[in-house]
């Protein structure tokens, strides 16, 4: 199965992760800094800032963008409860 | 509710600018987490300019036959064009619906993220108004008056906003600057002495979110408000800025800073029955204290009160907390001093568990979860030894302690781990 490589960059820890894993999956497993509250892609609290390899998360859901947007977020931003890592790219992350 | 708290006639408080909120003076325990010795008020403005009247906020549902009254001596509803919502908690939007109904033809303006607030607040209703989302700055003509919308997110709700009058310099600053004391005489140099309440407010409401009371104060001093019209409590038209500058104080650290800039500060509290889990915690200690810059202080909750540990990790980096599982949890001063942290900041901090157990073994993964609960990082898995340590475990508890100390002090190796051994 193809693994991507997510490096969170605030606890320098790297994970190697299915494609399709969901950022949230992992970050609270390795203790990082992101932190959530709906987990449901509607309130953004989850923000974080992608550093390296956006094109190698899924594309944001019409939900994600609302929120997005409401929360008035960079390029570089995304939702933590929302962006999957597809593929085998390197994603490297750190929180908002 | 006394007769004459709620018969005084509206307060002009400048010219064309009227208080007509409501006395609460009964009330004892507001919001379920803090109380008043003296009630409240819920504060609620009418501004009169040339082309309109716009009202800002409202009051809390059950007082709202007050409001309306006050409302009503000042002007008619189908005069106002505008309603402000500073923040949509229900002790100032409480009479938003029935404001409404009754004055249709209002404009609202609230902030971006009160949208969804908005929305559940008003339901279907909602679609019989116009409003508009306000950001930083954006203002409403009134007519020769002008209100300038101020955002102040996360004080202490994310929508939350001030909005500036700003010919005359009145900051309406809902809850902002608040106290609950209820007292007709209204103004900060008549009524009574409300200094303890107007801490015991920042320190109950604010002081989870004294990082972003610092940007709104940035936001504020600029401005120079001649007055500030605060949605409980008295109005600040004496020496307003000393308000101003008292959030600033509150905001800072609450105890006198011990460390270095480049030290970071670890704490470790624990209790033990029989002694195991104190043995772990020495160990822990010694090892966190083996690493240069980081400043490392252990406690046993048996000789300490929740109070002052509080402030202790307000203004620490890490913390380590040891408990023996009783009975299939953590014991019971762990859990008062985790549930006490809601009034402060702790996202981001690192925190960590450990405790001695006879056969399951709980209380460390149940405090782990409410330590990710509390948004802090939680790097290192918790260690768990059954009864007394072994040398050996001893020696893990010291590694254990290393490494989150490592941590802390940006001296950890960068790791690599498969998703399958999470
Ligand atoms: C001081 C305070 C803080 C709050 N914080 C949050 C919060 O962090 N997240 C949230 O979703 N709702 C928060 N709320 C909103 C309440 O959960 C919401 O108003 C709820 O409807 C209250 O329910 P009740 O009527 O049973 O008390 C907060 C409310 C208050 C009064
Ligand atoms: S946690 Fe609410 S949007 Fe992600
Ligand atoms: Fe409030
Ligand atoms: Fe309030």
């Amino acid at each position: 199965m193809a693994k991507g490589k997510l490096t969170f960059a605030d606890i320098d820890v790297s994970v190697n992760v299915p494609a399709g894993t969901r950022v949230i999956e992992v970050s609270e497993k390795v203790g990082a800094g992101i932190i959530y509250g709906c987990r449901e892609g509607d309130c953004g609290t989850c923000l974080m800032k992608v550093e390296e390899g956006m094109e190698n998360l899924s594309e944001p859901t019409v939900l994600e963008d609302k929120v997005l947007k409401e929360n008035m977020a960079g390029k570089d931003m995304r939702c933590a409860c929302q962006a999957q890592i597809i593929g085998e790219g390197e994603v490297k992350i750190k929180p908002a | 509710m006394s007769s004459t708290f709620a018969s005084k006639p509206p307060e002009e408080i400048a010219p064309g600018v009227n208080w007509i909120g409501a006395f609460d003076p009964d009330l004892r325990t507001f919001d379920l987490i803090l109380k008043t010795a003296n009630g409240t008020t819920y504060n609620a403005y009418a501004i009169q300019g040339a082309e309109g009247v716009a009202i800002i906020d409202t009051v809390k549902e059950a007082f709202a036959e007050q409001f309306f009254a006050r409302l009503e001596a000042v002007t008619t509803y189908d005069a106002i064009t505008a309603v402000v919502l500073n923040h949509l908690e229900l002790d100032h939007a409480g009479a938003l619906p029935e404001l409404m109904r009754r004055a249709p033809q209002a404009h609202i303006y609230v902030s971006q993220r009160g949208l969804k607030l908005l929305q559940a607040t008003l339901k279907d209703e909602l679609a019989n108004y116009h409003y508009t989302l306000t950001d930083d700055g954006d203002t409403l003509d009134l007519g020769g008056r002008t209100v300038k919308f101020v955002l102040t997110p996360y004080l202490h709700w994310p929508e939350t906003k001030c909005s500036f009058l700003v010919e005359d310099r009145i900051l309406f600053s809902c809850d902002v600057f608040g106290a609950h004391f209820c007292d007709e005489r209204l103004y900060n140099d008549l009524v009574g002495d409300f200094r303890f309440s107007f801490e015991y407010y920042f320190k109950h409401i604010m002081r989870p979110f004294k990082k972003w009371v610092l940007q709104a104060m940035d936001k504020i001093e600029p401005l120079a408000p001649l007055m500030i019209a605060p949605s409980h409590g008295p109005i600040l038209r004496e020496r307003p800025m000393d308000y101003v500058k008292s959030y600033r104080t509150l905001s800072g650290s609450h105890l006198p800073n011990e460390l270095s800039a480049r030290e970071k500060s670890l704490l470790i509290f624990y209790m033990s029955a029989y002694g195991a889990t104190a043995d772990m915690a020495r160990s822990v200690y010694e090892g966190a204290s083996s690493i240069e810059g980081v400043r490392v202080s252990l406690y046993d909750l048996q000789g300490g009160e929740v109070e002052p540990f509080v402030d202790l990790i307000e203004g620490a980096d890490g913390m380590i907390f040891g408990s023996p599982t009783i009975n299939g949890d953590a014991v019971k001063p762990i859990w008062d001093l985790l549930a006490s942290l809601v009034a402060i900041d702790t996202r981001g901090k690192i925190g960590a568990a450990f405790g001695s157990f006879g056969w399951s073994g709980e209380a460390v993964p149940m405090i782990e979860d409410r330590l990710r609960g509390l948004k802090m990082r939680v790097p290192e898995k918790g260690k768990r030894i059954k009864f007394h340590p072994t040398e050996q475990e001893l020696d893990d508890c010291r590694q254990y302690g290393q490494a989150i100390a490592e941590l802390l002090a940006g001296k950890a190796r960068p790791k690599v781990i498969d998703f399958a051994e999470l």
